[in-house]
């Protein structure tokens, strides 16, 4: 029941943030600030997350192909799928949930205890859509750009773990990143992370929105965002897997 | 002028609010007083809006403010200035950007009159060169200042203020006092202040409403409140030993 009334206040939630900006210019300057926070501000934790991984990928690739029947430009193209199709999209969304979640739902919960929401709501702003609007919109469009970015440093990180550790050489990798190259497996990453950009920003800025008390609510707020952005996107994803790639 | 006439609020099966009728004077100081969970916050919070009313009306200048739409009292909110008990100041905005923030949703000036207008808010609120402060930098007084800056940049046309002293020392109070009162009478705004604190009473109440148990139990002004035989009302005024030893 609880969770029955959670979604209807959610979805009562987003039709009140997807109506037209009080002020567009404003609307626009406030998506520009939350590209640095959402985005920019994620950029060093995305890099040095791609490339560790990215080089365990195909290291564990490497390690794992002990049959003389299987070329090591497998390591290369088991490398680039891994990263394209699950690592990049879902993995590091999973970590975006963690560090830009908490982020929106402490942000929002702390405005709403303070009375900051009640402030505009008595100037005659509809809150929710003044804050929460631009978050989604930002997210949506910058975390398509860190995932590429993402994809990009983790092939890199792959080849310096080989060429590093010397199990596969620099050729034999980069042929291997090259082989039966799918261009609709980036639109499909591409697409997951979008969706997933906007489970983050909602569902965070739903549950510090509905915030009520003092700082111990900010922190279950901020939790709550974080744990129920990543069921979400690991929901979505095993939807959207079967809708885009069956 | 703001018009409460017969009004009702229940949280659940509690009823808060029990048949109020009161009327807030323009050009006046107007308090509500009351003991610690007697209605007054939630009193006001129905005035302004921020929770609707189970029954009864609000009008603002004979305008019904509790049936309108969100649209609808979006006209009259542009005229109402809120000063918060935390002051409710934006953390990411600074203090000039603070005060500009209504002027740049609802007005078409441009940003060095915007400026200006901050300026002489600021001005009136005896804080200049505060402009570029954080939030954060600013001690208790000085967020109640900026935030009365805030709530008069738009010219409102009724002020309310939620427990405006509350965390001050005496001094830097009756500052806040004095301020609110003398702005009130400036610019002719309708002033509504929700406080417990005796000195605003003495010090500035034109017209006090006094709360018990959810229903307004007594109404009159500062001269009025000190001289009455109302039996809850010296109880709640003369509360303290220095009260009571003062009267």
């Amino acid at each position: 029941m609880k969770l029955l009334s959670d979604i209807g206040k959610y979805l009562l939630l987003m039709k009140e943030v997807f109506v037209k900006p009080d002020k567009v210019r404003l609307f626009f300057r406030q998506m520009l600030v939350e590209f640095q926070n959402l985005g920019t501000d994620s950029l060093g934790i995305v890099i040095i997350i791609s490339v560790f991984v990215g080089a365990v990928v195909a290291l564990q690739t490497a390690y794992n192909i002990d049959s003389p029947l299987i070329p090591l430009t497998m390591v290369g193209f088991t490398t680039r799928q891994s990263i394209i199709l699950e690592f990049s999209p879902t993995m590091i969304s999973l970590v975006l949930a963690g560090k830009v979640g908490s982020r929106i739902a402490s942000e929002i919960g702390t405005m709403r205890v303070t009375e900051q929401i009640d402030a505009l709501e008595v100037m005659g702003i509809n809150p929710a859509n003044f804050l929460i609007q631009p978050k989604v919109f930002a997210a949506v469009i910058i975390n398509p750009i860190l995932i590429t970015l993402s994809i990009g440093f983790a092939l890199f990180g792959g080849w310096m773990g080989c060429v590093l550790t010397g199990s596969v050489t620099s050729n034999d990798y980069i042929t291997g990143l090259q082989f039966w190259f799918e261009p609709f497996t980036i639109t499909y990453a591409l697409i997951k992370t979008s969706v997933f950009a906007f489970i983050i920003t909602s569902v965070s800025g739903f549950h510090g929105y509905q915030t009520k008390g003092g700082a111990l609510e900010v922190g279950n707020a901020s939790t709550k965002a974080v744990v129920y952005s990543s069921i979400l996107i690991i929901i979505s994803n095993l939807i959207l897997t079967q809708l885009l790639l069956a | 002028m703001i018009r409460a006439q017969e009004i009702y609020k229940s949280f659940g099966d509690h009823l808060v609010l029990n048949n109020v009728t009161v009327e807030f004077h323009k050009g006046k100081t107007n308090l509500i007083i009351g003991q610690s969970g007697s209605g007054k916050t939630v009193l006001m919070k129905c005035l302004v809006g921020l929770y609707g009313i189970d029954q009864g009306e609000i009008l603002y200048d004979a305008r019904v403010f509790s049936k309108m739409t969100f649209r609808q009292k979006r006209t009259i909110r542009k005229e109402i200035g809120m000063l918060f008990q935390g002051g409710a100041l934006f953390d990411y905005m600074t203090v000039e950007e603070n005060i500009m923030f209504p002027l740049t949703m609802f007005s078409d000036m441009t940003l060095q009159k915007r400026k200006e207008r901050a300026d002489f808010c600021l001005r009136r609120v005896n804080l200049e060169n505060a402009n570029k402060l954080m939030p954060s930098e600013l001690s208790g007084g000085m967020t109640k200042r900026v935030a009365i800056a805030r709530a008069i940049s738009l010219n409102p046309a009724y002020l309310f203020c939620d427990e405006p002293n509350s965390g001050l020392d005496p001094q830097t109070a009756n500052v806040i006092d004095n301020l609110i009162s003398e702005i009130t009478r400036e610019f002719e705004i309708t002033t509504i202040i929700n406080t417990h604190d005796m000195n605003s009473v003495v010090e500035i109440g034109d017209n006090i409403a006094f709360i018990y148990e959810g229903q307004l139990w007594w109404e009159g002004d500062k001269h009025q409140i000190l001289n009455t035989d109302n039996k809850e009302i010296n109880e709640f005024v003369f509360a303290s030993e220095l009260t009571r030893k003062l009267k």
